[in-house]
């Protein structure tokens, strides 16, 4: 009975301490992005709240929090209140089983620095981050109006033409690790990072992820040239903010995988096992933002050819590859 | 084994709260003016022609058909590559036989245009 009251008051805290770092972080990541791209295009970025605009988000919060809450009169209002939590709810799940630590021991109890070590962990992210896609499709659908139509359709058919591949990236890591589980995908990794013995998983994974989360240079359904701006067209006020929260999760989310699968998770030397797992992940979310600084949009006819035609057979190839090499070894 | 699933149902009461109340706090602080022009679709400002409900390129079906297609593979290959090492030769026949069976198909998609778009 006081085992599991200690089980749930401990997972309550981890819970509470991880949301919160998460909120924290997507609230600076909006900031971060501000200020790279900035200083990349020979700006400054936000300066004025804060030191050199390190308020800016809880300014951009409260703006948002007090702006007019508009619904379209033509719009099916139940849906279109409910597509932002839906969009947002699943982006801040999938972090419940990323491993961000070693065991520790505090008064003789080993605590694991993850939400929840579930055996079929990966599983569970592709699962919860695929649903993120109604989110999107309901939010364009249910405005009624036609960029949001036009954006969601684009948005949707991108993300799950790209979500083939992905699944199908880490399928090498899963074949060497032999688990589904994350814990033990780092564990496997404590010689060499999985990077090395799959160099093209990762480039497959990197592309898919990025256009999986409509980041540049796979930003269509927000092509503000001609789409104004996607799905999200008639949000305001924090609806709005929701699907931006949600799209900022989704990148901290794959970036997190990428350094669980590819880069060793939390191991590295002399630091703490927390602050490597998030100095890999900040180096992940800089690539994210680089990217967006330096490469034009993809045409929408290359994109689907590209992820159909390249991007997927390529995916099934190097499954053959490291089976090949797996029986030869 | 099932109580690894509790921190998950916890987690999801806690960010669908968080999701929930972020709604109803901005719908209750938030100020309320509506006119007709406000919440009308967004035209570019122009006077909105018909209804956003129409129909659309048959070509978004196709993608969801065949993604279902293959994402079952997709789902195939995970428990596969869980037992790959025990399996070893005869795994990797046997699911390259699967795969050159739907591969069949997708090059019966690529050859009939089902990638194009114009």
């Amino acid at each position: 009975m006081i085992e599991a009251l200690i089980f749930l008051v401990l997972t309550i805290i981890k819970i509470g301490v991880v949301v919160g770092v998460l909120l924290l972080i997507i609230a600076y990541l909006i900031w971060v992005e501000r200020k790279v791209i900035a200083h990349m295009q020979v700006r400054l970025g936000p300066m004025r709240v804060g030191w050199h605009g390190l308020l800016q988000p809880i300014a951009d919060g409260l703006k948002l929090i007090f702006k007019e809450d508009i619904i379209p009169a033509r719009a099916s209002k139940v849906v279109f209140v409910l597509a932002p939590v839906i969009a947002t709810v699943p982006a801040l799940m999938a972090i419940a089983v990323i491993p961000f630590g070693d065991t520790i021991s505090i008064f003789g109890k080993s605590i694991d620095m993850v939400i929840t070590d579930v055996n079929i962990g990966i599983l569970f992210i592709l699962a919860v981050t695929s649903v993120g896609v109604y989110g999107v499709i309901l939010g364009g659908w249910s405005s009624n109006n036609k960029y949001s139509l036009l954006g969601a359709l684009r948005s949707s058919a991108q993300m799950i033409s790209y979500e083939l591949s992905l699944g199908l990236s880490l399928i090498g890591v899963i074949m060497i690790s032999q688990s589904l589980s994350l814990v033990d995908i780092v564990d496997s990794q404590a010689k060499y990072w999985f990077v090395i013995l799959q160099p093209l998983g990762f480039l497959i994974y990197a592309i898919s992820a990025i256009a999986e989360t409509n980041r540049c240079p796979f930003d269509l359904p927000e092509a503000e040239t001609e789409l104004v701006a996607g799905f999200h067209t008639e949000y305001s006020s924090m609806k709005f903010a929701l699907f931006f929260m949600a799209e900022y999760a989704n990148i901290i989310t794959v970036s997190a995988v990428a350094v669980t699968f590819f880069f060793g998770g939390w191991r590295g030397p002399y630091l703490p096992p927390v602050v490597w797992f998030l100095i890999k992940m900040a180096l992940c979310i800089f690539f994210f933002i680089w990217l967006r600084s330096t490469y034009p949009r993809f045409r929408y006819d290359q994109l689907m050819k590209f992820g159909w035609k390249i991007l997927l057979p390529v995916a099934l190839l190097n499954i053959l590859i490291t089976g090949l090499v797996i029986i030869l070894l | 084994m099932l109580i690894s699933y509790l921190p998950i149902l916890i987690l999801l009461l806690v960010v669908m709260g968080f999701a929930i109340s972020n709604i109803i706090i901005s719908a209750l602080i938030g100020r309320h003016k509506p006119t007709a022009e406000k919440l009308s679709p967004y035209e570019c400002g122009v006077e909105p022609i018909g209804s956003a409900r129409e129909r659309f390129s048959v070509k978004f079906y196709i993608i969801a058909m065949m993604f279902v297609i293959f994402d079952i593979e997709v789902v195939f290959l995970y428990p596969w590559a869980v037992a790959y090492k025990s399996l070893a030769l005869f795994g990797l026949i046997e699911m390259a036989i699967f795969i050159i069976i739907l591969l069949v198909g997708y090059v019966y998609i690529w050859k009939r245009g089902g990638f194009e778009w114009e």
